[in-house]
This record gives C-alpha cells, sequence and structure tokens, in this order.
C-alpha cells in the first residue's frame, strides 16, 4: 500500500518557540486516518501543512508525491485541486446559498456547461442528505447541516485527500454520528484519503482506521483504534477515559499555592 | 528630562507606525491592481458589489445632499443679500457643492456607510476561515474577494458625489427660488456663468474618484489585515472609518492646491 | 439577492449618476452654453489689468464669447499681456477694441470686445490693438476732484470778473 502524505522529520515553529518538533507521519492510500491532541497541542497546523497553507521550517511533507515545501502560489494551487479541506465550522461563504457553495469550485476551475454543474452540485447535496436546503443561504443552517454542506463543498472536484479540520466539534451527539459516518462514506465511495483533526476521541474511535497522538508538538502514539483502547501508556489511557488527572496535570504550572496567597511561614 | 524625551520618542513611535500602515496599505492596493483581473473578466462580481456599496448609499447620499444644499442656499442667502447680490446664491450653492462638498461630503458618508461595511465583512469572512477555504479551493482571495469590491466602490462613488451635487443643488434651488424668492432665471444664469465644467465639476469628479481608491484600498486593507477576532474585526472597522476621513481630507488639501495651481 | 432584481437596481443607480453627470455639466456648468470647446487665441497689452484673473469672461455686446487664459506682466513693455481664447464660431474685425469692465458695482471683472468693421478678421494668435484698461477706483476718485477743484476755480474767477 502506498502513501498519500508523507511527513519526515518537520519542524514548525513561529518565531524561536518551536511548535512541532520533528514529527514524523505517514497516511497510507484510501484510509482514514485521525490525528489527536489536546487543545493548542500543534495538530490544526500539522494539517494546514499538509494543505500547504503554512511551510515547514524543515523536513518534509509529500502529498501524492511531490513535495509542499518551497512550492510556489502556482503550483500550490494546482495542488490544492486535488485535496478538499472542511473547517472547523464549515466556513461557508456566508454572501452565497448553499448551491453557489458547493458550486463555487466547479465554476472557479471548471469549464462546465450550467446545467452539468447544476446536476453535480445536487449529487453532491444528496450525498450528505441536504439536496432540500439548495435555495437556503448557510446563515439559515444548524451547525450540523453546515457542516455537511461544507463536506459537499470540500468533496465537490473529486479530491484524493480530504482535510478535516475538527468536525465534531459543537455538535449534539445526533449530528455528531451523521458527520462521523459521512466522513467514512466519502472516504470510501470516492476512493479518497482523509485526515481528520479532531480531540472527540469516542467518535473517531469508531470510524477511523488509525490514529496518531500530538503533545506539544510530538508524536506521542499512535496505532489502530483497538492497539490504542488497550494502551496502558498513561497520557493515552488519560485521553481516552478523560480523565481529569494524569500525566496532563489539572493544575498549570504554579509558584506554591502558600505564596501566591501570601501566607509567610511563621 | 525623561519625561520631555518620552514624549518625544512616543511621537517618533507614533509617526513611524502611521507611516508604515500608510506604506503597507500602498503594497496592499498594488497587489490588489495586481490581481484585478479577474474581476474585469466576470464583471458581474464587481456589478453586485457595485450594488452593496453604492446602491445601498444611496439613501443616505441623497438625503444628505438635499440638506447640505438647502442650507448653503440658506446661509448664502443671508450673507449675500447684505451686498445686495441675493441672485449670486446659486454659484455659490453649485461652486461649494461641486468643488468641495461634493466629493468629500460624500467621501466621508461612503467611507462611514459602505468603507466600514467593506472592512466588517472582508474581516468577518477571515474570522470565519472562508477567506483560508478559499485559498484552499485554490481561489485566490484577492482575486475573488477584495478586487471585486475595491472597484465596486471605487465606481460607486463618483456617481454618489454627482449625485450628491445634483441634489444639493436642487436643495438650493428649492430654498432660495421656491421659498425666498430669488429669480430664477438670474439663479441658472449666473451659475452658469461662474461654474466651469472643466475646472469645477471634472475636478470634482477627479476628487471623488481619488478619494473612492483610498477610501477602498482602507477599507480592505483594514478586512484583509484584521485579527480574525471579534474586536480586531470591530477595531478594523473603526480604524477604516478614521483613517478614510483623514485621508480624504489630507488628499482634498493636496488636490485643491494641484488644482488650483493647474496641471501644467 | 435576486440577480436580475441586484442588476436592475445597479442599472438604476449608473443611469441616475449618469443623468446628474449631465445636469452638472450642461445646467449646472458651462458645457453647453460655451459651444464647440474649439477655441482660438487673442492678445491684448493693457496698462492695467485691475482684478482680472485667469478664467474671467470675455464678453461681446453682453454674451459670452470666451474665457481668460492668462495674464502675465510683459517684462518687455511694462504692461499686462492678456491672452484670451475665443470660441472659434465667433470671429472679430481687425479694429476690434478691448476693455475691462466690472459687472455691477462690485462685481467680477471681465473684458468687454467690441467689434470694428474693417473687412478683414482676426487670426489665431492675433492682437487687438484697442485697449482701454480697468479703472482704478483712486484714480477716478483722484480725476473727479482734481476736476471739481478746476471748476470751482473757474467759476469762481468768472464770479469775480463779472
Amino acid at each position: 500500500m502506498t502513501n498519500l502524505v508523507e511527513i519526515s522529520q518537520l519542524n514548525f515553529g513561529y518565531g524561536e518557540s518551536l511548535v512541532l518538533k520533528g514529527v514524523n507521519l505517514t497516511v497510507p492510500k484510501g484510509s482514514l486516518v485521525a490525528i489527536m491532541g489536546l487543545s493548542g497541542c500543534g495538530k490544526t497546523t500539522l494539517l494546514r501543512l499538509m494543505g500547504g497553507q503554512l511551510q515547514a521550517r524543515d523536513g518534509s511533507v509529500r502529498v501524492a508525491g511531490k513535495e509542499l515545501n518551497h512550492m510556489n502560489q502556482r503550483e500550490l494551487y494546482g495542488m490544492r485541486r486535488q485535496i478538499g479541506m472542511m473547517f472547523q465550522f464549515g466556513a461557508l461563504f456566508t454572501d452565497l446559498s448553499v448551491f453557489d457553495n458547493v458550486a463555487f469550485q466547479m465554476r472557479e476551475h471548471t469549464n462546465l456547461p450550467e446545467n452539468i454543474i447544476h446536476d453535480l452540485t445536487l449529487m453532491k447535496l444528496n450525498a450528505v442528505g441536504l439536496r432540500g436546503v439548495h435555495a437556503m443561504m448557510p446563515s439559515e443552517l444548524s451547525g450540523g447541516m453546515a457542516r455537511r454542506v461544507a463536506m459537499a463543498r470540500a468533496t465537490a472536484l473529486d479530491p484524493q485527500l480530504i482535510l478535516y479540520d475538527e468536525p465534531f466539534t459543537g455538535l449534539d451527539p445526533i449530528s455528531m454520528g451523521v458527520i462521523g459516518r459521512l466522513v467514512r462514506r466519502l472516504n470510501d465511495a470516492l476512493g479518497a484519503t482523509s485526515v481528520l483533526v479532531t480531540h472527540d476521541i469516542q467518535e473517531s474511535m469508531r470510524i477511523v482506521d488509525y490514529i496518531y497522538f500530538v503533545s506539544d508538538g510530538v508524536i506521542v502514539a499512535q496505532g489502530t483504534p483497538d492497539e490504542i483502547r488497550q494502551s496502558t501508556w498513561p497520557f493515552v489511557h488519560q485521553f481516552v477515559w478523560g480523565e481529569a488527572d494524569g500525566p496532563m496535570p489539572f493544575h498549570y504550572p504554579a509558584p506554591a499555592m502558600r505564596a501566591d496567597l501570601g501566607l509567610q511561614e511563621v | 528630562m525623561e519625561a520631555v524625551l518620552r514624549g518625544i520618542r512616543l511621537v517618533g513611535d507614533r509617526t513611524l507606525r502611521i507611516v508604515e500602515r500608510i506604506g503597507a496599505t500602498a503594497v496592499f492596493l498594488a497587489v490588489t491592481l495586481m490581481y484585478s483581473g479577474t474581476s474585469l473578466q466576470r464583471f458581474g462580481l464587481v456589478i453586485r458589489e457595485v450594488f452593496y456599496a453604492g446602491v445601498q448609499s444611496l439613501i443616505i447620499i441623497l438625503v444628505s445632499g438635499l440638506f447640505v444644499g438647502m442650507v448653503l442656499g440658506l446661509q448664502g442667502y443671508e450673507t449675500l443679500q447684505n451686498y445686495g447680490s441675493a441672485q449670486s446664491v446659486g454659484v455659490l450653492v453649485a461652486l461649494s457643492l461641486a468643488r468641495e462638498l461634493g466629493p468629500v461630503v460624500s467621501a466621508l458618508l461612503f467611507a462611514s456607510r459602505a468603507g466600514s461595511a467593506i472592512t466588517a465583512e472582508i474581516g468577518l469572512m477571515k474570522a470565519t476561515e472562508q477567506l483560508s477555504a478559499m485559498e484552499m479551493m485554490a481561489v485566490n482571495p484577492m482575486a475573488r474577494v477584495v478586487a471585486p469590491r475595491f472597484w465596486g466602490g471605487v465606481l460607486s462613488l463618483p456617481l454618489l458625489a454627482m449625485l450628491f451635487s445634483t441634489l444639493g443643488i436642487i436643495g438650493g434651488y428649492l430654498v432660495a427660488v421656491v421659498i425666498l424668492g430669488v429669480d430664477s432665471g438670474a439663479f441658472w444664469s449666473q451659475m452658469q456663468a461662474a461654474v466651469d465644467f472643466r475646472h469645477d465639476i471634472l475636478n470634482g469628479i477627479i476628487k471623488s474618484l481619488v478619494f473612492g481608491v483610498a477610501v477602498c484600498a482602507i477599507a480592505t486593507f483594514e478586512g484583509y489585515e484584521a485579527p480574525p477576532t471579534a474586536e480586531g474585526v470591530s477595531g478594523a472597522t473603526t480604524r477604516t472609518v478614521v483613517s478614510s476621513s483623514l485621508a480624504i481630507l489630507a488628499l482634498d488639501l493636496l488636490l485643491t492646491a494641484f488644482m488650483m495651481k493647474g496641471w501644467d | 439577492m435576486n440577480r436580475s432584481v441586484l442588476n436592475f437596481w445597479v442599472g438604476l443607480f449608473v443611469l441616475m449618476g449618469f443623468f446628474s453627470f449631465l445636469t452638472l455639466a450642461f445646467k449646472v456648468g458651462n458645457l453647453g452654453s460655451e459651444g464647440s470647446g474649439h477655441t482660438y487665441t487673442l492678445l491684448a497689452h493693457f496698462n492695467n489689468i485691475g482684478q482680472l484673473k485667469e478664467r474671467a469672461p470675455v464678453r461681446s455686446a453682453g454674451v459670452l464669447v470666451g474665457r481668460v487664459k492668462s495674464v502675465r506682466f510683459d517684462p518687455v513693455h511694462y504692461n499686462a499681456l492678456v491672452k484670451m481664447d475665443i470660441d472659434s464660431q465667433y470671429h472679430f474685425p481687425l479694429d476690434t477694441s478691448a476693455a475691462v469692465l466690472t459687472s455691477g458695482i462690485l462685481g467680477e471683472q471681465y473684458i468687454g470686445l467690441d467689434a470694428g468693421g474693417d473687412d478683414k478678421m482676426l487670426k489665431d494668435g492675433g492682437e487687438i490693438k484697442l485697449v482701454q484698461g480697468a479703472m482704478v477706483l483712486e484714480q477716478l476718485i483722484g480725476q473727479f476732484l482734481y476736476n471739481k477743484a478746476q471748476d470751482t476755480t473757474a467759476d469762481s474767477k468768472g464770479g469775480k470778473q463779472k
């Protein structure tokens, strides 16, 4: 099995501090991989590097055999036609209708006649079960619906690689289940490869093939959902079972309590 | 002593920051122009923005123009009557509107009505990752979002300024001729004799075109560079109105000086 | 927003703007009254131009026929050289006279052209030889007082002779 995404020895940072340190990661073709970690651990950064929105300081990011680092804008834009991305809250264009949102890339990048665009767009919307809302504006949709429309938009040009940034955040359990199943189904139906950044462990363990754990800019654990569930490694255990205290301390590092409260040793 | 030094340093710091900001806006304007090809090919994108920037500013421009003209007519009549030349009120109204008030006041209104809206819209699109999403779809937001809004605004403002002046002159006519009884023939003929098409009308239109470029460059720049948070966007909106207004007044002084001296 | 509704409003907006442009140009400004827009230049030397400014009107028989193009001091003749743009549909004989006049008592100053009877016409760049400069109020008053004084002395002398 070949790898669609290969990241090796990747360093990334702003100024002095490094956000990602020596990351190695591969995503086999056709698979659904989750990158997990706490908020602010650098997992969204990793996703943006795969989309070429950020450039690594050193190391390499290869998508479909092509090195993304040091690509110029034209090459990047060419590359991105192979990549679909769904943003955290959908990021639908608020000034366009649902239909126009999904049709956006077809109109920008292809010379398809309007009647074919019409049919294709309705098919894409049908795949996420929302053909009925095509005339609505994004502001009229619920959070879960907006995300499903965003999925239809991300897959409009049948990309090889689909990136999801926090697809489950702020959703009720039912919508979450719907989105989760759609992520899996779209991946398999399109023969695509998907990378999912999330901190929702339960939902993603149900659907993904492989999981990477990122903490503090380093990959600390990886494995299939079954391996992760059985892991005895303290950090993973804490994450999977949602315990308040563990290797990730409940308290942010601080001076001793007595000192902060101004209590003097007498 | 220390306080004085600190004060001077503060002035220097502020000055540098302002110059930096002007430079960044100019660079942004250049980039916008570079990516304007799409807007010209797909003019529908610009027409949409003419609607949001121009048509939606119509009411405020028309009403303000009418009132400004009426006030000018009233004030001019009061003053000119003392010299027995109340008929010249038409000249006063038309010249002040065509040369100064039309372009300047409509640009100020435009900056606070349409400029702030452009900033807020682009800023919100950035904050909600719509611009990132567009980039990920291999569509350049400079070409697809910024340039059409820029051109829509630049095309709208001269039209608005002319409408402002026209309505102002109608307002002046209503007050001076209809209400105060100045002779209608003298009102128009003196105006025509004094107002020159090239020096007064055309220069006014050139002014409003320059103001349009300035306001739209500032508005799009502030929106695009706004921090992607609620405070960031609201701060950028305020900055758009303040910087645009200052830019309009400063440019007006420069342009007026140039135009009085003659371009050649 | 429906595309056609949007186009309608933008179209209406542009038409309104165009209409106001025409109003400003022809009703408010002088684009209509200034004729073809083609002009030719005439020169005139004045001893004194008073408050005459660039772009002041040039009238003949009260009708606007052109505008003052420039006012310069002529260092050779020590007087004022005035260039005028005259609408090319009007032509004036060689012996036309020019005067700096004032509209009303405190109004703006303009140049009045009085056509002569010559058969030959002034050409582009031609000079008007018959000129009368601006009236200067101080000189007028001075002249008036002088004349008055002369009259009175003449009268008193006459009285004594009687």
